[in-house]
C-alpha cells in the first residue's frame, strides 16, 4: 500500500456544484475543481462480472476469475463505479458499508496496474 | 395539422433476424427494402428518399448499388441503439414538413459473436475505464436491475417470467432467430452471466434488417393503400443524474431520470392519447430485467406494480397490455440498426391482424415501440390503425 492515504479524485462543477468522477482534468473550458471524495460509503448496487470481457479493451490476465463490480455512494459527493473486493461473491448486499482500497489488474504482475476498488469496513 | 402532411406506414419488408452466412449486413438491409416496396406495391424507381441506418455493417447508401442508380436522396444514420429510431424520425419529418411525399427508412446490421465491445474513447470516457473491463454493457443492465429489484421489491422469478415468455412469443414469429420455448426452471438454474442475470436473461448481438414504406396520407389514398398512421416517432438523450450505460459516476439520488420516460412522455403528447390507451407495446428487453423497469419508465405502470402485472399474466400475448409479441431482443437479437425497426414492423403486423400464433387478440388499435441503449438514448414510435 501507498504511504499517503488513498483517495479518489472527482470534479466539482463551478456552477452547479455538482460532483462527479472521474476528474474531468483542467483543458479548455474547464468547467470542474478538482475534489478528493470520501473514502468511505454504502453499496448502492452491484453486479459479478461472469465472463472474461473483450480484449482490447481489457488489459486483465488471460485467466479469469469472476470479480464484483459495485456502484458506491460516497455520502454528499457522488456514487462511484469500482471493484468490490475482500468480501465473498455470494455476501454482498446493497447497502453494506465499504471503504476505499486498491487492487491489481492483474495480481501476477511485477509492476502491476492498480484500480481504485472497496472493501467492507471491517476487512481491510 | 393538415391531413396530407399526415404520415402513414404502406410497407413494411424484414429480412430474418438471428445469422445469416454469406450474407452481408447490408444486403439482408436490401432484402428488406425490396419486401417492405412489394408489401406496399410500389417500385424502388418510386422511392424519393431514404433513412438509414447501421452501427457496425457499413453505409447503408451504397445499398442503390443493389437497387437501382434513381439518384435519389440517401442520408446515413448512426446513433447508437437509438439508429433506427432515429432513421424512422428523420424519415417521417422529411414527409411531414411537404418535401417528399413517399420515402424509406431503413436498418441492418450485422455483429460479430459475442458481447458488444465497445471501446472507451467512442464515449468520452479514458482508457483505464476499458483496461479494467468496465466497457461491457451488461455489468449496466445487471446493476441498474440490482437496485431496481431491492427498491421495488421485484422478485428474480420475474426476470425468468420475462424471458419465458419472450421465448414463448418468439416460436410464432417466423423473423425471430430464438424459436423454441425454454422452461422456466432452466431459464433460473442456467449459468450466471452478470448477477442477476443467467445466459437466457440477455439477448445477443446479431443480424438482421428491417425495412419501412412511409408515405403521406394523401399519397396513400392515391395508391389505394389502408395505411398505419404513425402518430408519434420521438428521441431523446438524457437527462441530469440519470444512470446510463458506461457510466463511472452517478449523482447522488440519480437513476430516476431517464432518456426513455423523456421520449415516453414526449411520444404520448404528440399522440394525443395517454398509455392507458396502448393496446401492444415492443419495450426494449436487452434482457429480461429492461423490459420490467421499461414498463414504467415508459408510463405503463407504477415502479413495482410489474411483479403483480407479470404474475397475472398481463403482459402475455391475451393479457391487457401484451408486451414484445414477437419474443423482442430476447428472441430476435440485436443488430443495433434494425433492432427498433423491428418493433414498428411487429406493430405494423400486430395492427393488420396478421400476427397468427402470436397475434394479439381483439383487434388492436394502437401500438408503442422504445428502444433504449448507451450512452443514454432513447427512440419511442406510437402507431395506429
Amino acid at each position: 500500500m501507498p504511504d499517503a492515504p488513498l483517495h479518489l479524485m472527482g470534479g466539482r462543477h463551478r456552477q452547479t456544484g455538482r460532483v462527479t468522477f472521474p476528474y474531468p482534468g483542467d483543458g479548455p473550458g474547464a468547467e470542474f475543481d478538482p475534489v478528493a471524495l470520501p473514502t468511505r460509503g454504502t453499496v448502492w448496487s452491484y453486479t459479478i462480472q461472469r465472463f472474461r470481457p473483450k480484449t482490447p479493451p481489457y488489459a486483465g490476465p488471460e485467466a479469469f476469475e469472476p470479480w464484483a463490480l459495485a456502484y458506491v455512494e460516497l455520502p454528499g459527493a457522488v456514487i462511484v463505479e469500482a471493484r468490490l473486493v475482500g468480501v465473498d461473491l455470494d455476501a454482498i448486499r446493497i447497502g453494506m458499508a465499504v471503504e476505499l482500497t486498491r487492487v491489481a489488474l492483474d495480481p501476477a504482475a511485477q509492476d502491476p496496474f492498480w484500480l481504485p476498488a472497496f472493501c467492507p469496513e471491517a476487512a481491510q | 395539422m393538415s391531413a396530407a402532411t399526415n404520415v402513414c406506414i404502406i410497407g413494411i419488408g424484414i429480412h430474418p433476424f438471428g445469422r445469416t452466412d454469406g450474407v452481408s449486413g447490408l444486403d439482408q438491409g436490401a432484402h428488406a427494402v425490396r419486401a417492405a416496396l412489394a408489401d406496399a406495391g410500389v417500385a424502388w424507381g418510386d422511392v424519393q428518399f431514404a433513412y438509414g441506418g447501421s452501427d457496425a455493417a457499413g453505409n447503408p447508401d451504397t445499398m442503390v448499388d443493389r437497387l437501382g442508380l434513381t439518384g435519389m436522396q440517401f442520408i446515413n444514420v448512426r446513433n447508437g441503439c437509438a439508429t433506427g429510431g432515429s432513421a424512422l424520425f428523420s424519415a417521417q419529418m422529411a414527409i411531414r414538413s411537404g418535401e417528399f411525399e413517399l420515402g424509406l427508412a431503413v436498418g441492418f446490421d450485422k455483429h460479430p459473436r459475442g458481447a458488444f465491445n465497445a471501446l472507451p474513447s467512442e464515449y468520452n470516457l479514458p482508457e483505464w475505464y476499458g483496461a479494467a473491463g468496465y466497457m461491457v454493457t451488461t455489468q449496466f443492465f445487471a446493476a441498474k436491475i440490482m437496485r431496481y429489484m431491492h427498491l421495488y421489491g421485484i422478485s428474480r422469478r420475474m426476470l425468468g417470467l420475462v424471458a419465458q415468455k419472450a421465448f414463448a412469443n418468439g416460436v410464432h414469429a417466423p423473423h425471430a432467430w430464438r424459436r423454441e420455448e425454454v422452461a422456466l426452471d432452466t431459464i433460473l438454474n442456467a449459468p450466471m452471466v452478470s448477477d442477476p442475470f443467467t445466459k437466457y436473461m440477455f439477448c445477443s448481438p446479431g443480424e438482421g434488417g428491417v425495412a419501412l414504406v412511409l408515405a403521406s396520407e394523401k399519397k396513400a389514398r392515391e395508391l389505394g393503400i389502408r395505411p398505419i398512421h404513425l402518430a408519434a416517432a420521438t428521441m431523446r438523450t438524457r437527462p441530469p443524474a440519470s444512470f446510463e450505460v458506461f457510466a463511472p459516476s452517478i449523482e447522488i439520488g440519480g437513476g430516476i431520470n431517464t432518456a426513455t420516460r423523456l421520449a415516453a412522455a414526449a411520444a404520448f403528447e404528440k399522440a394525443g392519447i395517454g398509455p392507458g390507451e396502448i393496446d401492444l407495446a415492443q419495450l426494449q428487453d436487452t434482457e429480461a430485467g429492461a423490459e420490467i423497469m421499461h414498463m414504467a419508465e415508459n408510463g405503463f405502470c407504477a415502479d413495482g406494480d410489474q411483479e403483480q402485472w407479470i404474475a397475472e399474466g398481463r403482459t402475455a400475448i391475451g393479457g391487457a397490455l401484451p408486451v414484445n409479441t414477437d419474443g423482442g431482443c430476447l428472441a430476435c437479437g440485436e443488430p443495433i440498426g434494425a433492432s427498433g425497426l423491428r418493433q414498428v414492423y411487429e406493430n405494423v403486423v400486430q395492427l393488420r391482424g396478421l400476427g397468427a400464433g402470436r397475434q394479439v387478440p381483439g383487434a388492436p388499435r394502437t401500438a408503442y415501440s422504445h428502444v433504449y441503449g448507451a450512452p443514454g438514448v432513447s427512440a419511442v414510435t406510437i402507431l395506429h390503425t
